[in-house]
């Protein structure tokens, strides 16, 4: 078992470290304020080819690993949460869906625009009514001819009114004596008509990133912007939950590395009773279970890295790494704050935006709750996860750098 | 145009650096490369964007120096070469100026050499002028901006960053050139560099393929100590007004002899 980094993950660590310590620290407090998103984030990001990652090189993306886009999700959200939900979404949950399930013509005018981050993506699977309970969905599209003709509105979308491109879920059989089977996968382009969207604002935590909604009137989308097969849409969106919460995983592990290292500083900066406050045990006590989380959160998500590399089945790793991370992130930073005092319920220091942007990864991507079903449910054996039509590609790193 | 940087492989400026035994150490703290160098390269890669040629990267050290080699190829460097011996082991500025000196004569036909302004371990900064003179070329060191570099007629004009100001100072090529920060921020690794540079091979080349004799180091370092603890006394000071909190801290800064 090696559990060494290669220099290319170090030398990707190094890279996205840069650009969200220079360039997003110095102004994340300003934007988080003002519940807007830095109008340079995404730029930034498709310059710097941070939107094409783990994507084949002939798809317009980066040919790194799925390791490499777990530390690159822990290096964003160590700085800001909303860097790594655009991650989750754009990458995770859209343009992996598409390098598994889509077409090569679906690859080629979907997903290589998005690896070169000219399109934006995001993903609309939650509506007002369905969250845990995706079989609740009550989008349709009803087919006529080679289209479709799409109603309904989703809820909760990140980058809703920034993307280009949404991977929607919408129901097309409602006579399926089983509801999930009558759902089915679109690829919509936001500039279709009938198409419109919003924000949403007053937000708890995430606030520099963009959560929104998006509607569906009427909107014709045609046979060659279906993904997959009729049906086939709650099996896609969740393998496109295995990849959105390895970002989470990864993201929430950077959440609890930046709230150990925030109490490390201000517990041998602060003084109190004539010691350092890191002198004290109970302090020291909570020092402790942050660095247990950090360093248990990392090995999971690694796992599931690694398996995602090898092509093997992960949803069981990924949702105990996505599980385990987003608790522990925000008991981190909750207790960051703790140690902080008067001064970590300020946004004078950054650990009260952490532990606001900590919640919202315990209901979003599968809520806790629902991921402690999925692990009592695998040791139990009540659950196993039948093979796909379309697997997540394993990493080939030959074939996947292939310079075009 | 055929351009060097030379790069130092150097402890994280994040790490914790600390006196023991009479020894610096900074425990297991990642190594990184130079930030200096970071300029160094920049500034390499944007001469070769203009003029055309390629950007080898140089680094005297151990094994680990590879990496500020790779980072240097992930920025855009076109070659990286290692030199590393074990008779390198204390090897201080002159004797390091002597080897670079070496690599980039054997490398041969070399237009300009560009190194960052000191490195942050020993932060000694003559490596530079030092490697000119035993190249015999102009050594223009502490330069924040290139007005020119003209590969035909073979000249170079910089601007440097002195204290009195900006000094304005021509020169011929070939030349060693040190930079500061004012040069210009450094550009992050690209993946497409990423991909190349985790592919690379680094050539090493050791004292006997320079075929150059060094002299034994010259500065030594027996023993390091902290410098002693000084008192601090702090006082908040306070007023009606700022203008009264100004006046009191203006008279406080003379009657202290700070100004």
């Amino acid at each position: 078992m090696d559990f060494a980094l290669t220099d290319e993950h170090r030398m990707v660590q190094h890279m996205v470290k840069e650009f969200a310590q220079k360039e997003v620290t110095p102004i994340i407090k300003e934007y988080d304020r003002k519940q807007e998103m830095a109008p340079f984030v995404l730029p930034r990001m498709a310059e710097l080819g941070i939107l094409g990652i783990s994507i084949p090189v002939r798809y317009g993306g980066q040919g790194m690993d799925y390791i490499a886009l777990g530390l690159a999700c822990e290096e964003l959200e160590a700085v800001d949460t909303t860097l790594r939900v655009v991650m989750s979404v754009h990458f995770g949950l859209n343009s992996l869906a598409l390098l598994q399930w889509g077409t090569e013509a679906q690859k080629e005018k979907f997903l290589v625009p998005q690896a070169r981050g000219e399109k934006i993506a995001c993903f609309g699977l939650t509506e007002s009514g369905a969250g845990s309970d995706v079989a609740a969905i009550t989008s349709t599209a009803v087919r006529s001819g080679n289209k479709y003709l799409v109603n309904g509105e989703k809820m909760w979308i990140s980058l809703a009114t920034k993307a280009d491109h949404a991977l929607i879920v919408a129901r097309t059989n409602p006579n399926e004596p089983d509801p999930h089977d009558g759902l089915t996968a679109f690829i919509v382009e936001m500039d279709r008509e009938g198409v419109t969207s919003g924000d949403i604002h007053g937000k708890l935590g995430i606030r520099a990133g963009s959560t929104g909604w998006i509607a569906f009137q009427d909107v014709e989308i045609p046979l060659e912007n279906r993904l997959g097969e009729e049906g086939e849409g709650f099996k896609i969106a969740m393998s496109c939950l295995d990849n959105g919460r390895y970002t989470v995983a990864a993201g929430a592990t950077g959440l609890i590395r930046a709230s150990l290292e925030s109490s490390l500083n201000y517990a041998q900066e602060r003084r109190a009773f004539g010691r350092e406050i890191g002198k004290f045990q109970l302090v020291q006590q909570k020092i402790a279970h942050m660095v247990k989380s950090y360093e248990s959160a990392k090995l999971l998500y690694l796992r599931a890295g690694w398996m995602k590399n090898q092509g093997k089945r992960n949803t069981r790793e990924t949702s105990l790494a996505k599980w385990f991370a987003t608790d522990a992130s925000f008991e981190a930073a909750s207790e960051a704050l703790q140690i902080h005092g008067a001064y970590g319920y300020s946004d004078e220091y950054d650990v009260e935006r952490y532990l606001r942007n900590a919640k919202g990864a315990i209901i979003y991507e599968g809520t806790s709750e629902i991921h402690q079903l999925m692990q009592a449910g695998y040791a139990l054996e009540y659950r196993e996860d039948a093979p796909l039509r379309c697997e997540l590609p394993a990493y080939d790193v030959e074939s996947w750098q292939i310079e075009t | 145009m055929k351009i060097v940087v030379c790069v130092k492989q150097v402890p994280d400026t994040a790490a914790k650096v600390v006196v023991e035994d009479g020894q610096v150490t900074w425990g297991d703290a990642p190594l990184v490369i130079n930030p200096w160098d970071e300029y160094a390269v920049e500034t390499a890669l944007l001469q070769e964007e203009a003029h055309g040629g390629e950007v080898t990267a140089i680094s005297v050290g151990g094994e680990d120096a590879k990496e500020a080699l790779k980072h240097a190829l992930a920025m855009g460097c076109s070659n990286a070469i290692l030199v590393s011996d074990p008779s390198l082991k204390n090897a201080d500025s002159l004797v390091t100026s002597q080897v670079l000196a070496a690599a980039i004569q054997k490398l041969g036909d070399v237009d300009v050499v560009f190194f960052g302004k000191q490195a942050i371990d020993g932060d000694v900064g003559v490596t530079a002028a030092q490697t000119a003179r035993i190249l015999g070329w102009p050594s223009l060191t502490l330069v924040s901006a290139i007005s020119e570099l003209d590969p035909g007629t073979r000249t170079i004009s910089v601007e440097r960053s002195v204290e009195e100001g900006r000094q304005v100072v021509s020169g011929e090529l070939p030349a060693v050139v040190s930079v500061v920060k004012d040069i210009g921020e450094p550009r992050y690794p690209s993946f497409m560099g990423i991909r190349k540079a985790s592919r690379a091979e680094i050539p090493l080349w050791n004292l006997a393929e320079l075929e150059v004799e060094v002299s034994g180091p010259v500065v030594e370092w027996p023993e390091l100590s902290n410098p002693p603890k000084q008192e601090v006394v702090t006082e908040i000071i306070s007023g009606a007004s700022s203008q009264e909190i100004a006046e009191t801290l203006a008279e406080k800064i003379i009657e202290e002899k700070v100004l």
